[in-house]
C-alpha cells in the first residue's frame, strides 16, 4: 500500500497554466496520476492539454474545481507571494490532502497557513518539497518517476536531490519503494518525520523505513524516540550536514544550526541511542536497509 | 537578513515605540560632536552583524566628548566576529533602575509567533535560558488574530510589578508585535527594555532579523542591507539567485539542491578533504547559472579542484553541461573540473561535455575521491 494518496486520488492542480505547474503537469499525467483538474485565477472555462491528447478542465477556484470534479488532493504551483493563499484556498475548499511545491513562501504567511489547514482538518505537504510518489501509482510534485520502483521500503526526506540520489541506489539495489515522501526544507513544515512514521506503521506492505534528515530544528530528534517508543520495522537513517558551519543557512531555510543546536552530530546520536542504523554516505543507505531486511 | 541595531530601531520608532535617543557617526569628531550635544556623556556602539559587541570592546561609555572622540578611534576600524566596524551609534547615557528582555520569533514547533519576556534583562538570554530556564516566561501568538492587548499585559506584568510601568511595558510589548509583522521580521528582540530612574519605559538596545523570503515585497527592508556586511562573492551569488556559503577548504562545489550540496560537502570531508565552499545551483535549468556559479568559485584562490555533483530531475544535465562548456569558454579555468551527472537527459549531457573533451562520471562517490586526490 502507500501512505497519504494513491492511485485513485483526484488531483487539482493550483497553477497548472504557469511554466513549473504546465510542465509538471504533464510528467504527472504521464506517470498515471489521476488529475482531474487545474485552476488559474482568470483562466476558468479553458482546458489544459495533457499528454496523449487528454485535456483537464480549468477552473478559477479551487471550489468550483472541487464541486465539479471531486477532486480531493492538490498540488500548488503558485509562485510565493500567493502560494500561501493558495494552501489556504485549497484547505476552505475541503481538500483533504495539499502538496506545496514552492521555494521561499515568507514564514509568516505560512504560520497563518499552516493554522488555517489545522483547523479545516486538510494536510499540508510542504511547503519547499519534492512532493510524494507512489511507484507504479501515482505522484504529485515532481519527484521522477523513473528513479522509483515499486517494493517494501517506505522512505522520508526534507530534501529534493538527496532523496533522488538514495532512491536510486535503491532501487538499483533491488530495494522498491510502497511511497517517497519530501516533507520539505522550510522551518516550518505541514507534515513532519513523525506524521510520516505513523502513517507507515499502519501500512502492511512497508517493511522498512528510511529518513533522511538534515541540520536544523529538531525534527529528528523527535522522529527518533517515536520510533523506539512505536515502531516495530527497521529504521535507516541518514543526516546531512556534518559539515556545515554553525549560524549559517545552508540552502533551506531549514537548514540552519541555531547556537549549539539542530547539529548533525546531535541528530545522529539521537537516531543512534534509538536503535537506528545511521548511513554515513548516501550509498550505505541501501546496504543497511538490505541487511536490516535480511537481504 | 540581520539588521544593525540603529535600523532597528528606526523600526521601532515609526510603530510609536519609546526608544533611546541615537545617531550614527563614521568619523571621531562627529562622536565628539554628538556627545557635546547630550550634555557630554554617551553611549559609543559599533554598529556590526556580530554578537558579542561587548565583550569585544565596541561598546563603551564616555564621561566627556574627548573620551568619546578616544572610543571612537578604538571602536572605528576594530575587527568584531570577522567583520570590520565602520559606524557606531551615540546615545545619551541613561539612568537605568530596571533591565528586561523581550523578544518574538516564529517558533519551529509549534508554528506560531512565540514571546519570550523575563525580568532578567541585559545578559544573553541563552544563558539565563540555561542557569534559570523559569526566569523567562512564553506566550504562543495566534497569528490570524495578532497579539490581544490583555496577552500584551500579561506579559508586561512578568517584568513589572508597578502598574504603571506594566502598562508602559505592554504598550511596547505590543509595538514590537506591530513592527515584527509589518516588517516581515523572523526576530525582535529589545535586550535590555529599560525602566529608568525616572519611572519611564523605553528599548535600549534593538535586534532584528527580516525574513529573506519577505524581501521580494519590502523594498523599504530590502534597501537596509548594509552592502559592507556581504563578501563580493556572497552579493553575486545572491544576484545570481544561488545559495553560497564560503568555507575554508580547497575543493570547490558546484552541486543542484541543498540536501545533496550539503551531503556532497560532507563525502569531500568523509575521503580527507576539506569543502571551499556551499553551492546550490537550485533546481532550474539555467545555464547562466552555472556560468556565475563557476566564476564565484574560481574567484576563491583556495580552490584547487571544482567538483560538480547534480541529479537531473527538473534540472536537466545537458542544461547543465551546456552551462559548463559555455563557462569554460568565457573564464579561464586554471584547475582540474571532475564532473558527475545522472539522471534527466543525461545522454546528451555526455555527449555535450565530450564534444569540449570533458568527461562526465555516474557515481558521487567516484567524483568525490577523484576531487579529493586532485586537490592533494
Amino acid at each position: 500500500m502507500s501512505i497519504f494518496v494513491d492511485g485513485n486520488s483526484r488531483v487539482v492542480v493550483q497553477g497548472i497554466t504557469g511554466r513549473d505547474g504546465s510542465f509538471h503537469t504533464r510528467q504527472m499525467m504521464a506517470y498515471g496520476t489521476r488529475v482531474v483538474a487545474g485552476v488559474t485565477p482568470g483562466k476558468g472555462g479553458r482546458d489544459f492539454k495533457g499528454p496523449d491528447g487528454r485535456v483537464v478542465p480549468v477552473f478559477d477556484t479551487v471550489a468550483e474545481a472541487v464541486s465539479e470534479t471531486a477532486a480531493d488532493c492538490s498540488v500548488v504551483y503558485v509562485p510565493p507571494a500567493f502560494a500561501a493563499g493558495a494552501i489556504m484556498e485549497a484547505a476552505d475548499a475541503g481538500v483533504g490532502f495539499i502538496v506545496c511545491v514552492t521555494e521561499g513562501i515568507p514564514v509568516l504567511d505560512m504560520t497563518r497557513a499552516h493554522a488555517l489547514a489545522r483547523d479545516r482538518g486538510s494536510r499540508v505537504l510542504g511547503p519547499n518539497c519534492p512532493g510524494i510518489i507512489c511507484p507504479d501509482k501515482t505522484t504529485l510534485g515532481i519527484i521522477p518517476g523513473r528513479i522509483v520502483a515499486r517494493g517494501p521500503v517506505g522512505l522520508i526526506s526534507r530534501s529534493g536531490t538527496l532523496t533522488y540520489e538514495a532512491v536510486h541506489h535503491l532501487t538499483r539495489a533491488g530495494l522498491g519503494q510502497t511511497t517517497c515522501v519530501g516533507i520539505g526544507g522550510d522551518p516550518l513544515v505541514g507534515t513532519n518525520f513523525v506524521d510520516c512514521l505513523a502513517a507507515f506503521a499502519e501500512d502492511p506492505e512497508t517493511e522498512a523505513v528510511v529518513l533522511i534528515g538534515e541540520i536544523g530544528g529538531t525534527a529528528e530528534q523527535e522522529a527518533a524516540r517515536w520510533v523506539s517508543a512505536n515502531l516495530d520495522i527497521p529504521v535507516v537513517g541518514f543526516i546531512a550536514g556534518r559539515t556545515a558551519p554553525p549560524g549559517t543557512r545552508m540552502g533551506h531555510a531549514g537548514a540552519i544550526i541555531s547556537g549549539s543546536s539542530g547539529t548533525a552530530a546531535e541528530k545522529t546520536q539521537a537516531l543512534e541511542d534509538n536503535g537506528i542504523k545511521v548511513a554515513k554516505r548516501p550509498v550505505e543507505i541501501s546496504a543497511l536497509v538490505g541487511e536490516s531486511l535480511g537481504c | 537578513m540581520n539588521l544593525h541595531e540603529y535600523q532597528a530601531k528606526e523600526l521601532f520608532r515609526a510603530v510609536g515605540m519609546a526608544v533611546n535617543p541615537g545617531e550614527v557617526a563614521r568619523d571621531p569628531a562627529a562622536v565628539q560632536a554628538l556627545t557635546e550635544q547630550y550634555g557630554g556623556s554617551a553611549v559609543v556602539k559599533a554598529q556590526v552583524h556580530s554578537g558579542g559587541r561587548g565583550k569585544a570592546g565596541g561598546v563603551r561609555l564616555a564621561r566627556s566628548p574627548e573620551e568619546a572622540g578616544g572610543h571612537a578611534r578604538a571602536i572605528l576600524g576594530m575587527t568584531i566576529g570577522g567583520l570590520t566596524v565602520r559606524e557606531v551609534l551615540v546615545s545619551p547615557i541613561e539612568d537605568i533602575a530596571t533591565e528586561a528582555y523581550v523578544g518574538v520569533l516564529v517558533d519551529r514547533e509549534s508554528q506560531c509567533p512565540v514571546f519570550m519576556v523575563s525580568a532578567e534583562g541585559g545578559v544573553d538570554i541563552e544563558d539565563v535560558a540555561a542557569a534559570n530556564p523559569e526566569a523567562i516566561h512564553r506566550l504562543r501568538i495566534d497569528p490570524r488574530y495578532g497579539l490581544l492587548p490583555h496577552q500584551a499585559y500579561r506579559l508586561a506584568t512578568r517584568l513589572y510589578d508597578d502598574p504603571d510601568l506594566a502598562r508602559q511595558g505592554a504598550r511596547v510589548i505590543s509595538q514590537l508585535y506591530a513592527a515584527f509583522v509589518d516588517n516581515g521580521a523572523s526576530m525582535a528582540e529589545i535586550n535590555p527594555l529599560i525602566s529608568t530612574t525616572g519611572g519611564r519605559v523605553k528599548a535600549i538596545d534593538a535586534k532584528v532579523s527580516i525574513d529573506d523570503n519577505e524581501l521580494f515585497r519590502r523594498p523599504a527592508a530590502a534597501a537596509l542591507r548594509d552592502p559592507f556586511s556581504e563578501s563580493p562573492a556572497d552579493r553575486q551569488a545572491r544576484e545570481a539567485g544561488l545559495s553560497f556559503v564560503k568555507l575554508d577548504g580547497n575543493v570547490g562545489c558546484c552541486v543542484n539542491g541543498a540536501g545533496l550540496a550539503m551531503a556532497t560537502m560532507d563525502l569531500v570531508k568523509y575521503y580527507g578533504g576539506e569543502p571551499a565552499n556551499f553551492l546550490d545551483i537550485g533546481g532550474s535549468s539555467n545555464p547562466d547559472k552555472v556560468v556565475a556559479a563557476l566564476d564565484i568559485i574560481t574567484a576563491d584562490p583556495g580552490v584547487k579542484v571544482i567538483l560538480f555533483n547534480i541529479f537531473g530531475g527538473i534540472t536537466r544535465c545537458d542544461d547543465v553541461a551546456n552551462g559548463i562548456v559555455e563557462a569554460v569558454g568565457r573564464i579561464s579555468i586554471e584547475v582540474p573540473l571532475v564532473i558527475r551527472l545522472t539522471g534527466t537527459n543525461e545522454a546528451p549531457a555526455r555527449e555535450i561535455l565530450d564534444g569540449a573533451g570533458l568527461a562526465a562520471v555516474t557515481s558521487m562517490d567516484e567524483v568525490v575521491e577523484r576531487a579529493v586526490r586532485l586537490a592533494g
